[in-house]
């Protein structure tokens, strides 16, 4: 185990080339575009290939092909990038061929503004392509925890067979922070790993053609279709138990925060301070934004929480959907919000909390 | 007795394709089998399948496939080849997928040089879906979406993919070739296994276009549609090799 200090979109590639990643593709654009190029250094090193892809569609396209040939494969990239990449996304969620992709997302649909934002939480956990297909979406607060989930995607990824998300933002992928980097997968161990995805990977295979390599990104047959989304939707309902949550002094909590990523980190500093004034705020943080932990906030004991205050960096409101979908009218829900690379401040939160017990 | 001719093992002996009659791709999915099994490379091969006719043959071949997205068949080849480079790795498009929604990806895989193989079936229509105008669909030539058939001012000119390629350095085998007689047919069987040979020798991009007909779409019976290859898609699509090296 070492402790470094490293930016976050560094740590994001350092950590998956540790988990055994081998493979990434990718196309330039800010605020991320510290992954490819560290990704360019790093993969040779370690007998891995980087390419760089004519575009966010090839790149995806790449990292299907390659993920597909039993590979640990990723691919990252920012708001409008993962728009064109939500075509390859869709391809490898039907196909089920595991693979992890970033989003360091940054402001407002369109190009949008270079600076950070939440804004692609609906397409990050409603629809990230076509065809209604769900997957794991983790959103880190710290460089620690970008670092801890990318290494952990591929595990997840290979488990399901399904491509997994880290949804970011701008801040996360700047900011430098200490971080303890997970341990470097063996050459063996990544070797392993490949081997055991050889019965299905499209690499060639003996000519009994039973047990060939067919990756069906569709099917012919309606009945084979419902068959394959049928199966998807058992994977998807298997993930209750994968639902991670913070829930930071909500035991006594008048007032509860929802919020995630970099908001859910400035509203922790804001309950903090508000607890020192004596006021009695909490925290609920998704950490996987998909599955949503609606339980943690159903479960809340609604004759003490006066209301609750859902912070994003996102004008509309996004999360305030499944905020709404937990609460279920039973107390008042009011926002706090910005968007369009103004990064959530803490005095804001502090504001709206007091603004509430008026 | 002495068996002459066989069905080649690269094709699942229960299935029938899908093609309809007078179709090429099942002649030339059947030369790609026969090349793969002379050469001993069935076992190692990773087909790249565009979306179109060319994805009838997934169910009926017996190499390993994968379907790509619509036009991105080079860019997943490139994933595969790069990362198992010990697999035979070659594309199957149609010429809506490789040259129009595909076109960056194409360009760009052959400019890179990746050492994969494509096959591009060239037969100036959208096959699938049921007749459009294709970036190859000739001057005059109707389309569903061309009604009053392909006009120079508002749609442009076919689009020549060999001599387009042939401007970038890094291809290092082109040539267009047919299936409209039995010579033709031993031609474009040589220049798929060229192509294959290629990669073993790990020369980089090679391409073979196939110009061949769609009598469905075409409107024409299937004798006819061999005059059409002569007449009409030859003179806008010379046969030959473009570059060898
Ligand atoms: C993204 C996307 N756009 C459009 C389609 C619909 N589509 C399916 S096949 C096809 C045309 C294929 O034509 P071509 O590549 O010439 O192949 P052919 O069928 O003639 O062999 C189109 C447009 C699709 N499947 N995906």
């Amino acid at each position: 185990m070492t402790r470094v200090f490293m930016k976050g979109c560094e740590a994001i590639a350092e950590a998956a080339v540790r988990a055994g990643c081998r493979f990434f593709a990718g196309y330039p654009i800010t605020p991320q575009n510290e992954i490819p190029e560290y990704f360019a250094r790093r993969l040779p090193e370690v007998n891995g290939t980087f390419v760089q892809g004519e575009s966010e569609v090839a790149s995806i396209s790449m990292v299907y092909g390659a993920a597909s040939a039993g590979i640990r494969a990723m691919t990252s990239s920012s708001s409008p990038g993962i728009s064109l990449k939500s075509e390859g996304i869709s391809y490898c969620a039907a196909a089920r061929i595991p693979m992890v992709y970033s989003n360091i997302s940054r402001g407002g649909p369109g190009v949008g503004a270079i600076q950070p934002a939440q804004m692609d939480y609906l397409q990050a956990t409603k629809a990230s392509g076509n065809g209604g297909f769900e997957m794991l979406v983790f959103a880190p607060s710290t460089v620690q925890e970008a670092v801890d989930m990318t290494y952990h995607a591929f595990d997840y990824a290979d488990r399901d067979r399904n491509p997994v998300l880290i949804l970011a933002d701008g801040v996360i992928g700047a900011m430098m922070e200490p971080v303890v980097l997970p341990e470097m997968k063996s050459e063996e161990e990544v070797r392993s790993i490949q081997e055991a995805k050889r019965v299905w990977a499209c690499v060639g295979h003996k000519l009994d053609y039973p047990n060939r390599a067919w990756i069906e990104p569709g099917h012919w047959q309606t009945s084979d279709m419902q068959r394959a989304n049928e199966e998807a939707a058992a994977l998807y309902k298997s993930w209750e138990k994968d639902v991670q949550v913070e829930c930071y002094q909500t035991e006594d909590a008048q007032i509860v925060i929802t919020a995630y990523g970099i908001s859910a980190r400035i509203a922790k500093s804001a309950v903090n301070l508000l607890r020192k004034e004596g006021i009695r705020a909490g925290l609920i943080r998704p950490i996987t934004v998909h599955p949503f932990p609606y339980d943690a906030i159903a479960s809340l004991d609604y004759s003490r929480v006066k209301a609750i205050l859902d912070v994003e960096m996102s004008i509309p409101a996004q999360m305030l959907q499944d905020v709404q979908l937990a609460v279920k009218d039973r107390c008042p829900i009011t926002t706090c919000l910005c968007s369009g690379g103004n990064i959530m401040g803490r005095e804001m939160i502090i504001d709206a909390v007091k603004n509430l017990l008026k | 007795m002495e068996q002459i001719y066989a069905r080649t093992k690269a094709i699942q002996e229960d299935k029938v394709s899908g093609f309809c009659p007078g179709c090429m791709h099942g002649l030339v999915v059947k030369l790609i089998g026969e090349v793969l099994e002379e050469m001993d490379l069935v076992d190692k091969a990773a087909c790249c399948l565009g979306i179109g006719c060319c994805g009838l043959q997934m169910d009926y071949m017996a190499y390993d496939n994968i379907t790509s997205p619509h036009g991105r068949a080079c860019a997943v080849a490139t994933g595969i080849k790069r990362t198992n480079p010990d697999s035979l790795v070659f594309t199957y498009q149609g010429d809506g997928d490789f040259a129009s929604i595909g076109l960056a990806e194409s360009l760009s895989a052959a400019n890179r040089g990746e050492n994969i193989s494509v096959i591009f079936i060239n037969n100036g229509i959208y096959g699938m879906t049921g007749g459009q105008m294709a970036p190859t669909t000739l001057i005059g030539m109707k389309a569903t979406t061309a009604p009053g058939g392909r006009k120079a001012e508002e749609h442009g000119y076919p689009m020549h993919m060999c001599e387009i390629l042939n401007q970038l350095t890094a291809p290092v085998y082109l040539e267009r070739t047919s299936c409209n007689t039995p010579a033709n047919v031993i031609k474009t069987k040589k220049a798929i296994r060229k192509a294959f040979q290629n990669q073993l020798d790990k020369k980089g991009f090679s391409l073979v276009e196939i110009v061949t007909s769609c009598p469905t779409n075409w409107g024409l019976d299937a004798l006819k549609s061999l005059e059409f290859l002569e007449e009409k898609m030859f003179p806008e699509f010379p046969l030959g090799v473009f570059r060898d090296r």
